[in-house]
């Protein structure tokens, strides 16, 4: 005679989760290795141009942003391209003083390494860029970096 | 009665774990920061300080509003800058119409041929960024390929490829990178 054998204990067998929190402090230590954090929030829309010839910018803590490209809120703000520095819109003549504050919250040593990317959209004129450069060259900030996307063809 | 080592209940740990692998999630970001490197030159005092460069070492590329390229004169496609750029600082049959060329001694290469050549890069106000970082590029890649060939000819391997500092430093000597930027000026006048 067959003879069924009676299931033991209650019906769904448990999972054993001890080692959950090891797999998502592995995770979380990933996380906090790979990536930086985020810098500003950006008030202006920014897709860099694409180049084959870029550089990786070393060193993080040794570059300032210039952010330039159309609002976010054109319907606040308009279309016209816009600088952005830190979190608030700015001028051209406002750079002077960004550079230097920026070159202040620096060690002395490191001032010289300051570099300056400017990232901006790609369909900006070049009349406002110009114009930047020619604010960063006046105050001395000669190491600049044309922020874009690596492509292996263009 | 003494209970022997209660065991801490571990059992939220993992949502604690969560909690911070979210916040990490968000306030981070992962992009690296690439980009075309440059040096801008010191501000000119006065304005009439010109530079002394003969006719024949000037490369002008010029840029206009509707993001056209004049180069040397003659209207060329962005394709073809690379080529002429690299035939202009290498000038292979000495042409009188290209750059000279003044010989230096450098160490590790010997008696090294240097282009006296300037690459002169002009843009107007309306020009795209797309186009002109197309046309850095492509100066870029000219001297990259320039540095490549030499340093493939007397070390063996690719420019980027070389660790010794000074092998580095001697390709950089023998082929500077020379792109002038003229100082501004608005035609197009566009926004």
């Amino acid at each position: 005679m067959a003879r069924f054998k009676k299931k033991k204990g209650t019906g769904v067998t448990r999972i054993n989760t001890s080692a959950l929190p090891d797999i998502i402090f592995m995770l979380l230590f990933f996380f906090m290795v790979a990536t930086t954090m985020r810098e500003i929030t950006p008030l202006v829309k920014i897709r860099v141009p694409d180049a084959t010839e870029v550089q990786k910018l070393e060193k993080k803590s040794l570059v300032s942003y210039i952010y330039v490209g159309q609002p976010v809120k054109t319907a606040l703000y308009g279309t016209e391209s816009r600088i952005q520095l830190n979190d608030s819109f700015a001028e051209v003549s406002d750079i002077p003083e960004y550079i230097a504050r920026e070159r202040e919250a620096r060690d002395e040593a490191d001032r010289k390494f300051l570099t300056t990317s400017i990232k901006a959209d790609q369909m900006t004129r070049m009349g406002i860029i110009t114009d930047i450069k020619q604010e960063l060259r006046k105050s001395g900030a000669f190491k600049i970096n044309y922020s874009s996307r690596k492509v292996s063809k263009l | 009665m003494r209970r022997s080592l209660q065991e801490i209940n571990a059992g939220s740990m993992a949502d604690i774990a969560f909690l911070l692998l979210i916040f990490f999630l968000v306030t981070t970001t992962m992009d690296v920061d690439t980009g075309i490197a440059r040096r801008l030159p010191p501000p000119v005092e006065s304005p009439d300080q010109e530079m002394d460069i003969r006719e024949r070492n000037i490369f002008k590329v010029l840029v206009n509003s509707a993001d056209r390229l004049l180069v040397e004169g003659k209207e060329t496609d962005i394709r073809d800058l690379k080529d002429k750029t690299k035939l202009f600082f290498l000038n292979p049959y000495n042409d009188p119409d290209l750059p000279e060329k003044r010989t230096e001694t450098i160490e590790l290469l010997g008696e090294i041929d240097v282009s006296k050549g300037v690459v002169s890069l002009k843009n107007d106000r309306g020009t795209s960024y797309q186009m002109y970082i197309k046309v850095q590029n492509e100066l870029t890649k000219a001297f990259r390929e320039m540095r490549d060939e030499m340093s493939a000819m007397y070390f063996g391997v690719r420019f980027r490829q070389l660790v010794d500092e000074k092998k580095i430093r001697a390709i950089q000597k023998a082929i500077p990178i020379a792109i002038s930027e003229a100082e501004p000026e608005d035609i197009g006048r566009k926004k």
